[in-house]
């Protein structure tokens, strides 16, 4: 998928040490980068985890945040991964109100997006939701006009095709 | 072999060649310094604030070339550390901070004197510690040397719960460390040298800025190497100052705000800028979109994040400066440069380096131009921040390799005198020289009952002004010479002094200068001079801040326009 010039995808391999993410916020914070996403997990390596950061900035800014990431000990190794050809997903929950009368055209909308209901109440109704951003954000419109009344995003994760980087 | 966490320290730190803490104990720490008599070759100075400890630590870095050690206890001894952590961080000074915090089944209860200090100290340490268990001491102390001393030297926090201090651990130094995600680069990309040396060999109009990386790596010969075979003059930042002898035929001093002129003038005339060790501070550039508009930019330095940051590079080469200049040296060739360099005598011909204006009154150029004459250049000097710190730079001929200590990058004022203990224990046997503001030297006074306690030799001579004097100076220049806050009262320092039992004297004439350093110096032991000088004297040159270098103001005038927001500039 092609990226917006001033969105960036970083992967930060980084040790699974205490106070790691405090690092890695902090050094954004203080020097005024801006953060779209990120998102922190175990990785087949132990003891290492894998951070997916999306920021925005044009690509003098970006590789700034590339290099300041790289020198904070705890950080391995850094890639930023905008150019390459990568699979991206991200998980959304979405609590949507319901009515007897509108339940069934809801439940085509998130067949059709081949998302999955996960929760079924009087009133609402909760729809988990894996894509990229586009999908996601097509989904939260259509569903909109029902009234939604919670949404939890995770961010998004993102690895590249084929050859994994480093 | 078990032992405890504080004996584990104190083993670690004589493993790494420790010779000396500046600390200041307290509750957390008492089972540290209660292991300490057991380890006599670790000399312990206890100073009279924690900031004090932090400045004598980074100091003794400066001038020794070994990592400076401080401690403080937990809480409010951690957080006065806070400013010499932080001044040590934006000069990459290899300090080590060891601080007690409270007990591990206490941590996050909000308890007496507990503070989060990694947490605080995360923006300005190179890296921290917190440890948990005396299992793991000797490895962070291990990491920690490892870290502040290499690459990009820069300050490293450790932070020890009081109980891990008395819990046993089997002890095993260390013999390497492995940090996967640290490591620095040393070498030089061969092809960018080469893409270096081929723009160096074809520039007309180059010169080498000299940063305080030259000094870290100790490449004072193959800087000069590198200027004396391809003849190209010398410019240094302010912390790159004595890292290429002032006396020196292609040397043209500092650059900047208060660079020389025709320094200032060199780098705007340029077609090429050898950027050495440096970062492009402001204060250097000036206006950065107006720096050396006719120049590409060679840039080396170690942290690879420094090239790009501020300015655009056409040849950036990551690696250790002497590493980098030595291979560079191979790949140069010898040239005379005639033009240029008649151009450079010219310019220095007429503007004057640091000119010292005749006549009776007490100007503090004179000061520092005269402790450079009494001590042949021969003398180590510590200066805190504002206008001292400028004369200082200007008005000393530096001719030995790091014998400058300033606060560069923070610009801490009351960084002198603790800067200064710590460089006279660091280099023993060499003079030092603490050249202090009547402002600044207000922010550490209680530092001269260290120097009495110790008997460390440092003469100090403040430059009394009776004003804030750089600020008082820019509201002269730019906010209509109103004195807000700036006006200064003193006490009478020389009774300051004898009541901490140093010896001291006023000078407040142009014939008691000579004498008095004199004096000072075949004085055994600590001295202090108050110069009373001329109030209201100014730092020129002086770039106006927002200005370009080029715009550089040599006279003294009356008023000038404040350019825009001083906010943006400063």
């Amino acid at each position: 998928m092609v990226m917006t010039s001033d969105k960036h995808i970083l992967v930060a391999l980084v040790a699974n040490k205490p106070g790691v993410l405090n690092r890695v916020a902090s050094l954004f914070r203080r020097r005024g980068f801006n953060i779209e996403s990120i998102t922190v997990g175990h990785t087949e390596k132990e003891g290492i985890s894998r951070m997916t950061i999306v920021v925005n900035g044009d690509p003098a800014t970006v590789e700034q945040v590339r290099k300041q990431l790289d020198k904070v000990i705890d950080v391995v190794k850094v890639h930023d991964i905008t150019q390459d050809s990568v699979v991206d997903r991200e998980l959304a929950l979405i609590k949507v109100k319901t009515t007897s009368t509108n339940r069934s055209e809801i439940i085509q909308i998130v067949d059709i997006f081949r998302a999955n209901i996960v929760d079924v109440a009087a009133d609402s109704l909760i729809v988990e939701v894996t894509g990229d951003e586009d999908k996601l954000n097509s989904l939260f419109r259509l569903l909109s006009s029902f009234g939604i009344r919670e949404i939890a995003r995770t961010g998004r994760l993102a690895m590249t095709r084929g050859v994994p980087p480093g | 072999m078990k032992l405890t966490g504080a004996q584990i320290i104190c083993e670690s730190f004589a493993k790494e060649g420790v010779e000396v803490i500046f600390g200041f104990p307290g509750g957390s720490l008492l089972p540290f310094y209660d292991t300490l008599p057991q380890y006599p070759q670790l000399r312990h100075i206890l100073v009279r604030h924690e900031q004090g400890a932090a400045h004598a630590a980074d100091g003794y870095a400066r001038a020794s070339g070994r990592a400076g050690v401080c401690c403080a206890t937990s809480g409010p001894g951690a957080t006065n550390l806070v400013t010499g952590i932080a001044n040590a961080y934006l000069d990459s000074s290899p300090v080590i901070a060891l601080t007690g915090q409270v007990a591990r089944p206490f941590i996050g209860k909000d308890a007496f004197q507990e503070i989060d200090i990694t947490g605080i100290t995360l923006p300005i340490t190179k890296h921290n510690y917190v440890v948990m268990s005396a299992a793991e001491m000797a490895g962070v102390i291990k990491e920690a040397f490892h870290i502040a001393t290499t690459g990009r030297p820069g300050p490293v926090l450790i932070d020890v719960p009081r109980d891990v201090f008395v819990e046993e651990a089997e002890y095993h130094y260390p013999a390497r460390v492995d940090l996967p995600g640290y490591k620095p680069v040393i070498r030089g990309h061969s092809a960018q040298i080469k893409k270096a040396a081929r723009l160096i060999n074809e520039s007309r109009r180059p010169v080498i800025i000299s940063g305080r990386g030259v000094v870290i790596s100790r490449a004072y010969e193959e800087l000069r190497e590198l200027a004396e075979k391809a003849q190209i003059p010398v410019i240094t930042t302010l912390l790159g100052i004595s890292s290429f002898p002032e006396n020196h035929m292609l040397s043209l001093g500092m650059l900047g705000m208060h660079g020389m002129a025709h320094a200032n003038k060199a780098v705007n005339e340029a077609d090429l800028v050898i950027a050495v060790g440096m970062r492009f501070d402001d204060r250097a550039t000036a206006k950065v979109s107006a720096f050396a508009p006719k120049a590409r930019i060679i840039h080396v330095d170690i942290d690879p994040a420094e090239i790009g940051k501020n300015v655009r590079v056409d040849v950036p080469i990551v690696g250790d400066a002497r590493d980098v200049l030595r291979d560079l040296n191979k790949e140069v060739v010898t040239l005379s440069r005639v033009e240029w360099i008649s151009q450079m005598d010219e310019w220095r011909g007429c503007h004057m380096a640091a000119a010292i204006r005749d006549g009776e009154d007490l100007i503090p150029q004179y000061v520092i131009h005269s402790i450079c004459e009494v001590t042949q250049g021969n003398s180590i000097i510590v200066t805190g921040v504002g206008q001292h710190q400028m004369w200082s730079a200007q008005c000393f001929c530096y001719k030995k390799p790091n014998t400058l200590i300033s606060s560069g990058g923070l610009g801490t004022m009351g960084f002198e005198l603790p800067a200064a203990i710590g460089a006279k224990v660091g280099c023993p046997d060499e003079t030092v020289w603490c050249v202090a503001g009547d402002g600044g030297f207000q922010m550490t006074i209680q530092e001269l009952a260290t120097i009495t306690q110790e008997r460390t030799a440092v003469k100090i001579a403040i430059i009394n002004n009776g004003y804030l004097g750089m600020v008082r100076q820019w509201q002269e220049l730019f906010y209509g010479r109103r004195y807000v806050a700036t006006p200064l009262s003193s006490p009478d320092f020389v009774k300051i002094a004898e009541a901490y039992g140093i010896a001291a004297v006023r000078v407040r004439t142009r014939l008691e200068v000579v004498p008095a350093i004199q004096k000072a110096m075949e004085h055994d032991g600590p001295f202090l001079i108050d110069f009373v000088v001329e109030p209201e004297e100014n730092v020129y040159p002086m770039v106006p801040p927002g200005a370009a270098l080029a715009d550089l103001i040599e006279a003294p005038r009356t008023q000038l326009v404040a350019p825009g927001s001083d906010r943006v500039s400063e």
